[in-house]
């Protein structure tokens, strides 16, 4: 009998046939998905490849040379100290001297040093220069590093190093103040990163270039001792080393092209080769500045913070308000659908239209309210409407469609039985919105008023429009303050020609990118915490 | 609103309901005694459940709903305008097809309904006798503050029963309450009605025609007629309504011949 379907054979291949069909569906989506995370993920890595890598720095004066300057100068300073060009003079000096120590290259010393030994240090291996005391001399066996510290600067006798030693002055035999071997010493002993010296020697540091006057001007503006550690190192950065960045180069080239770089800086006049981590928390905490290697993004994060407030002040209150009032108040007639509509569609409204009507409305028409000078804070012949409240209020309305659309949904979600079961207790309305549906909305509210605040926080073409200022030097301090966000600062950095500001916006876009992986994840975390019980 | 003289708590005078132009339910004329148990019957789409919603104005909530004729309770049309809502469903309780207790805990569930109302006795000890009259406490006495939903379905519809008891209402309105709920719950569902019935009227929508034979006093039998408008076609003691039916179309239903 034959059959409308196909049988044996043919239904096999026919099966065979369906299968491949899907097959070939399955893998196109599984490219799909491989492909957008690939994207992503070179995305991401392009950026953090310009947040960390060579950079060829060019400073006024060297950080190492700074505190080899400093020491330098206390031991050449300190007494019953003579310094002695010729090797074999010195030689010479210290075999005769018992009381006597010196520093030699090790060169030297094995070219010149009949008469003397080398003292061995005991926590430290000196690298091409060498303690040295003449033979005659019977008590100095070992060194450990701190007294060795102490022996060339602020000991006056043996004995004040060990009780045991002689009771009789130090007498020191130093190489000239330019020799190598004394800059290899000081460099070995007391270290050459000023960052890791202590606050006297910091200061110490800034006292030894800067003219007096400077330093009136600096204990003037805040006195020394209410000034940290961090405040100095600062202070001999932006005065005294002064370093430029010539060039930079990312993380994949510093890697890869190691040598080419190396042999490039080493030809530069003066430049310094050092590696360099962009997003660093002096970054975070520094006011925006014109040189890139001061630079930071504190000035963008409390704007983005400040307009973020504004805007969720705003858009919360009456987006959740809006929301409420049309699902459970409204009676669906042609005014509330003609609402509905609005809002639907103006979700889908380009930004930039929004930042023209903020300009319109909030920076021009309403300029004595958002510049403040209504309320007497600002000087009106000087008031700028172009301020934090006005680009809150521009973002505000930009995401009250998104606020309200979200918490519709989520105020959807709630099942109809616990609304029937509070009014059939005799609740009111308002009893049963406020005790039933917005309990058990709030986690889907306030999801979705998280990721629209994010997406105020990204948001750059309205506050362009607004009047985000490109250049504020000064942190903003309430909503009348002029002010930047994060969005607008990285979009001036790359801007910018000089290369350094590359790596600057590479490093505020991860900044930016965590910040909203922050709010992101917080939105997760709430809808998770507050996951349905019925 | 309340005039004992009359023998009926409530009382129906040409009830009509509409959704838009839809006519759901046409003309019904119905008696609920005091402190006993009215079974409403019928075939899907017959309105008995449309019919008990008006008894305590949940049908409100429905845009396109529309009401004509009289409920009256205690002799007084609850759909005068001089008449709150909110008062007519404090008077007159409703327990739902699906347990719908708060996502809150048990002793919420029971004493919010009396918080809200102004309650001014001592709350534990209402929650404790509404508990007890929903035949609850002994299973939950100890874990009053469990949320309602890790209870059983059963517990759960009797939580929502307790809920109910705990405003004081005069009625209680049961829609198709067993019908989520396994056979053993709902044989306990009905002891506890027939108990209830002592101190509460009862007004019961089922599909179950054994549970209406076993637990009602009086059984309405609704159904429906060619433009799909439900209307009572036979309203009497339950007995006769099961045993000797005046009208054909409720014998064809009784003895399972369509429906």
């Amino acid at each position: 009998m034959m059959s409308d379907f196909p049988e044996g054979q043919e239904l096999e291949q026919f099966i065979k046939r369906r299968r491949q069909k899907g097959l070939i569906w399955r893998s196109l989506f599984l490219l799909a998905t491989t492909l957008g995370v690939l994207v992503l993920m070179v995305l991401l890595l392009t950026i953090l490849n310009k947040t960390l890598g060579y950079v060829a720095v060019r400073y006024r004066m060297e950080p190492d040379e700074l505190v080899v300057a400093l020491y330098r100068t206390i031991m050449l300073d300190a007494s019953q100290t003579q310094t002695l060009a010729n090797p074999a003079d010195l030689t010479r000096g210290l075999a005769a001297d018992p009381d006597g120590v010196g520093i030699m290259a090790r060169a030297d010393f094995e070219a010149t040093g009949q008469g003397l030994r080398v003292v061995p240090i005991t926590d430290l291996s000196l690298q091409g220069v060498v303690v040295v005391v003449s033979e005659a001399n019977t008590w100095l066996t070992d060194l450990t590093s701190l007294e060795l510290m102490r022996l060339f600067t602020i000991a006056t006798t043996w004995s004040e190093l060990r009780p045991e030693w002689p009771q009789r002055p130090i007498h020191r035999w130093l190489p000239p103040a330019s020799s190598p071997a004394l800059h290899a010493f000081i460099a070995q002993v007391y270290g050459e990163d000023p960052r890791t010296q202590p606050t006297e020697a910091l200061v110490a540091m800034l006292a030894m270039h800067l003219s007096p006057g400077a330093m009136r001007q600096i204990m003037a503006e805040k006195p020394l001792s209410a000034r940290t550690h961090e405040d100095f190192y600062q202070l001999l950065v932006d005065r005294v080393m002064e370093p430029t960045i010539l060039e930079t180069w990312s993380f994949s080239e510093s890697i890869l092209n190691r040598k080419a770089i190396q042999a490039r800086v080493a030809a530069m006049p003066d430049a310094r080769l050092e590696f360099r981590r962009w997003i660093t928390w002096d970054f975070i905490t520094s006011p925006q500045s014109s040189r890139p290697e001061f630079a930071g993004v504190r000035t963008a994060i409390l704007g983005s913070l400040w307009v973020v407030f504004i805007t969720l002040l705003f858009a919360i209150p009456v987006g959740i308000g809006a929301a409420i009032y049309l699902e459970e108040y409204g009676s669906g007639g042609w005014l509330d659908q003609l609402i509905e509509s609005n809002i639907n569609n103006l979700a889908g409204v380009p930004s930039i239209i929004y930042g023209m009507l903020g300009l319109a409305v909030f920076v021009r028409a309403l300029e004595p309210l958002t510049s403040g000078s209504l309320f007497g804070l600002v000087d009106p012949a000087t008031s700028n409407g172009r301020t934090v409240l006005s680009a809150g209020l521009t973002l505000g309305l930009l995401i009250l469609p998104l606020i309200i659309i979200n918490a519709r949904e989520a105020i959807r979600a709630v099942p109809q039985a616990f609304r029937e079961a509070s009014l059939g207790l005799g609740a009111t309305q308002w009893q049963t919105i406020w005790s039933h549906v917005l309990p058990n909305a709030l986690p889907g509210i306030l999801t979705g008023s998280i990721l629209a605040i994010s997406r105020a926080f990204g948001e750059t073409a309205p506050l362009v429009v607004v009047g985000a200022s490109t250049a504020i030097f000064l942190d903003p301090h309430g909503p009348f303050s002029k002010f930047t966000v994060l969005p607008i600062q990285i979009y001036q950095w790359t801007s910018r020609p000089q290369a350094a500001f590359q790596n600057l916006a590479a490093a505020a876009i991860i900044v930016l990118l965590a910040l909203l992986l922050v709010m992101n994840g917080l939105a997760v975390y709430l809808r998770h915490k507050y996951r349905r019980t019925y | 609103m309340m005039n004992t003289s009359s023998p009926y708590v409530i009382e129906t005078q040409d009830l009509n309901v509409f959704y838009g132009d839809f006519h759901a339910v046409k003309n019904v004329q119905l008696r609920i005694e005091k402190h006993k148990i009215t079974a409403l019957i019928g075939p899907s789409g017959c309105g008995k459940s449309t019919v008990l919603r008006c008894f305590n104005r949940m049908n409100d909530f429905i845009p396109t709903a529309r009401i004509q004729g009289r409920v009256l309770f205690h002799g007084k049309n609850i759909y005068d305008p001089d008449v709150d809502p909110v008062q007519v469903r404090r008077r007159i309780g409703m327990v739902f097809q699906k347990p719908n207790p708060f996502p809150k805990s048990i002793y919420d569930n029971v004493a919010w309904g009396a918080k809200i109302n102004g309650f001014r006795g001592d709350l534990d000890q209402l929650v404790e006798e509404s508990l007890r009259r929903a035949a609850l406490w002994d299973e939950v006495k100890d874990k009053l503050d469990a949320n309602g939903y890790s209870l059983s379905g059963g517990q759960q519809q009797r939580l929502c029963i307790a809920r109910a008891l705990a405003v004081k209402p005069e009625v209680i309105l049961m829609d198709e309450p067993t019908s989520a709920l396994d056979p053993i719950a709902s044989l306990r569902i009905e002891e506890l009605m027939v108990q209830l019935a002592e101190e509460y009227t009862i007004i019961v929508v089922t599909h179950n025609m054994q549970q209406a034979a076993r637990v009602s006093d009086y059984t309405a039998f609704f159904t429906v007629d060619e433009h799909r408008t439900g209307y009572l076609e036979e309203f009497g003691p339950t007995p006769e309504i099961f045993t000797t039916p005046k009208s054909r179309i409720t014998e064809d239903y009784i003895t399972g011949r369509f429906g």
